[in-house]
C-alpha cells in the first residue's frame, strides 16, 4: 500500500473532525450495538484512505463514510447470524451503493437525536449520560470532556466505557422514546445539548473562545427536537436560548481576538436573523400557560438583551424579575450569581456586590473563577481597585480559556496602574 | 429478547401487619401483573416470594480454606429482598415497562440483565 497523499491525509482527519458523530449515529442504528458500530466506523476510514487515494476525495465524504460503515455493519450482522441465525430482524434492508454518492445524502439527521435519547436514557447516571453524549453524539475526543468535568482522562475513559457496556448488556434500545415517555426523558436532553452548546460557546481550554462547529452542531440538535415535539416550551426554550446566544458571536472578540463583555459589544455586529428567530420561539414558549421552565426564562433573559440597543438601555428590573422567577424553577449557585450580576446593573454596584456574596456562599461555586472575576468588576466599580486587584488574581488563578485570562490580566494592569 | 432478573425489595415491616385479606390482594395483584406482561409481549420465566430476610442464612468464604455460616442477610437494608421474577422481554425499556407495574409496597424493584451465556 502507498502512502496517502497529503489531501487525502487533510481529507481524512476534516471528515474525522466533522463526520465521526454523525456516521457513527447512523451506523449504531444498522449495527444495533455500539461497539460494533464503532468498530465499523473505524474501518470505513481506513477504507476511505486508499479509496480516496485513488478516486479522489468524493464530494461528501460524510455520506461515502456512512455508507461504508453501514456495508460494514451488515456484514458483521450477516456473518452474526449466519453464525447464530437469530438475528435477521435487526437488518436495515436498504443498502446503498457507495459508489452512489451524488445528491442523495443517506445520512439522516434524526439518528443523532435518537442516539442523544439513547444516551441520556434514566437507567444511566447523569454523569455517564452528558459523557456518553458529548463523546457519542458529539464527537468530542475524552480528554476534552475530562478537561470540562475536571477528572483525569483514565477517569472519563471508565466512565464512558463503563456506560457504553451498561448499554450494551442491559440492551437500552437504540429508538426514540414512545410519546408518552417523552416528557420525561426530556429534561436530560435538553441539558446535555445546552451544556454541549456551552462547551462550544466558550471552549474550555485552548486559545480559541468559540468552538463553533460545536455551537452548529449543538443548534442543529435544538432544531431537530423542536421538530420532534412541535410547540413544546422548553424545547422551544432551548433553541432560543441558543440562538439569541449565538447571534452575538461576531462582538465576543475584537479584531485581536481578545474578549468583550456584553455591555461593550458592538450590537451591530448581532446577527439580526437568528435574534429574530430566538424571539419568536421565545415568546412562543413563554406565552404557554403553564409556569415557564428554565430554558423559556434563560431564553426570555437573552431576548430583554438582545432587544436591548445598549446596555445602558436594557431593562435591567425586567431580567431581575426574570432571574428571580428563574431562580425558583432551577436554584443553582450560578444562577444566582447571574442573578447578582443583573442586580448590579438594576440597582448599582453595592447591591449587587451584596447579591453577589449571598450567593458565592455556595461551595459549588469554589474554584469558579467567573466568581472573583464578578466580583472583582464590581469592586472596580466602586473603586476599591486594590481588592478588585486580589479578586482578579484570584480568579486568573482558575480560569482555563486563554482569551479569558488576557481579558483578566488587562483589567489587572488597570486597577494596579497609578 | 432478553432476560432480566427482577429484585423486588420492599419494607418487611409492612408485610408483617398484612391481613389475610390484605394478601389475597396481592396475590391477585400478581395474577394481573402476569397478565400485563403477557399483553406487552414479555414472558414470565419464573417468579417466586420469599420468606422473611430474618430467616436468611449467609454462607461466605467460598474461596478462602474456611467457611463461615451467619444468620441474616448478605447485606443488611431496611427494604429487604421479598421476591423475584426472571422476565424475558425486548430490551431494557420493555422491562423497566414492566417494572413500573409491578405491585411491590414502600420500596423498589432492582432491574438486573441476565448475561446469555449461550451466545459465542
Amino acid at each position: 500500500m502507498t502512502q496517502p497523499t497529503a489531501a487525502t491525509r487533510e481529507a481524512i482527519d476534516d471528515a474525522y473532525r466533522r463526520e465521526w458523530a454523525q456516521v457513527l449515529a447512523t451506523t449504531v442504528r444498522v449495527a444495533g450495538d455500539l461497539d460494533i458500530a464503532e468498530e465499523c466506523v473505524q474501518e470505513a476510514f481506513v477504507s476511505a484512505l486508499a479509496a480516496w487515494d485513488a478516486d479522489g476525495v468524493p464530494a461528501n465524504t460524510g455520506a461515502w463514510l456512512t455508507t461504508v460503515a453501514k456495508r460494514k455493519a451488515l456484514d458483521h450482522l450477516r456473518r452474526a447470524s449466519t453464525a447464530r441465525s437469530k438475528l435477521p430482524l435487526l437488518i436495515e434492508p436498504e443498502v446503498v451503493d457507495p459508489e452512489d454518492e451524488g445528491d442523495e445524502v443517506s445520512v439522516i439527521p434524526d439518528d443523532r437525536l435518537r442516539l442523544v435519547f439513547t444516551c441520556c436514557h434514566p437507567a444511566l447516571s447523569p454523569e455517564t449520560q452528558v459523557a456518553l453524549t458529548l463523546r457519542l453524539v458529539c464527537g468530542l475526543p475524552t480528554a476534552n470532556i475530562a478537561q470540562t468535568f475536571l477528572v483525569s482522562e483514565s477517569t472519563m475513559a471508565a466512565r464512558i466505557t463503563r456506560g457504553k457496556k451498561k448499554i450494551q448488556v442491559a440492551r437500552i434500545p437504540f429508538v426514540m422514546p414512545q410519546p408518552e415517555d417523552l416528557e420525561e426523558r426530556l429534561d436530560a436532553v435538553l441539558t446535555v445539548i445546552h451544556l454541549f452548546f456551552t462547551a462550544g460557546h466558550t471552549a474550555a481550554s485552548g486559545n480559541e473562545l468559540v468552538d463553533r462547529e460545536v455551537v452548529v452542531r449543538a443548534i442543529e440538535l435544538g432544531r431537530q427536537l423542536t421538530a420532534l415535539m412541535p410547540g413544546h416550551p422548553e424545547a422551544q426554550g432551548l433553541l432560543a436560548l441558543m440562538l439569541l446566544t449565538d447571534a452575538r458571536r461576531a462582538s465576543r472578540v475584537d479584531a485581536e481576538g481578545e474578549l468583550v463583555l456584553l455591555a461593550e459589544q458592538d450590537r451591530s455586529l448581532w446577527d439580526q436573523d437568528a435574534i429574530t428567530e430566538g424571539l419568536a420561539l421565545e415568546r412562543g414558549a413563554m406565552a404557554q400557560d403553564r409556569a415557564a421552565g428554565r430554558f423559556a426564562l434563560q431564553a426570555a433573559i437573552a431576548g430583554v438583551h438582545a432587544s436591548a440597543p445598549s446596555a445602558s438601555m436594557t431593562d435591567w428590573p425586567a431580567i431581575v424579575s426574570l432571574y428571580d422567577q428563574l431562580l425558583v424553577v432551577w436554584p443553582t449557585p450560578v444562577v444566582a450569581l447571574n442573578r447578582a450580576a443583573a442586580i448590579a446593573m438594576a440597582d448599582g454596584p453595592a447591591a449587587g456586590l451584596e447579591a453577589l456574596d449571598d450567593a458565592a456562599s455556595s461551595p459549588a461555586l469554589r474554584g469558579y473563577h467567573y466568581v472573583p472575576a464578578a466580583r472583582a468588576d464590581l469592586l472596580r466599580q466602586l473603586g476599591r481597585d486594590a481588592e478588585a486587584a486580589e479578586e482578579y488574581r484570584q480568579a486568573l488563578l482558575m480560569v482555563g480559556n486563554d482569551v479569558e485570562r488576557r481579558f483578566l490580566q488587562r483589567r489587572l494592569a488597570e486597577v494596579t496602574q497609578f | 429478547m432478553a432476560q432480566y432478573l427482577f429484585l423486588i425489595y420492599s419494607d418487611p415491616a409492612l408485610e408483617a401487619d398484612m391481613t389475610p385479606d390484605d394478601w389475597n390482594a396481592m396475590m391477585q395483584a400478581h395474577q394481573e401483573f402476569a397478565g400485563k406482561v403477557t399483553a406487552g409481549g414479555g414472558k414470565i420465566l419464573a417468579g417466586e416470594a420469599l420468606a422473611p430476610a430474618t430467616t436468611a442464612t449467609t454462607v461466605r468464604g467460598q474461596d478462602t480454606p474456611s467457611t463461615t455460616v451467619t444468620d441474616g442477610p448478605f447485606a443488611e437494608t431496611k427494604e429487604t429482598l421479598g421476591g423475584f421474577y426472571l422476565i424475558e422481554s425486548e430490551d431494557l425499556d420493555a422491562a423497566i415497562g414492566f417494572a413500573r407495574v409491578l405491585p411491590v409496597r414502600a420500596g423498589g424493584v432492582e432491574v438486573r440483565p441476565v448475561i446469555d451465556t449461550s451466545a459465542g
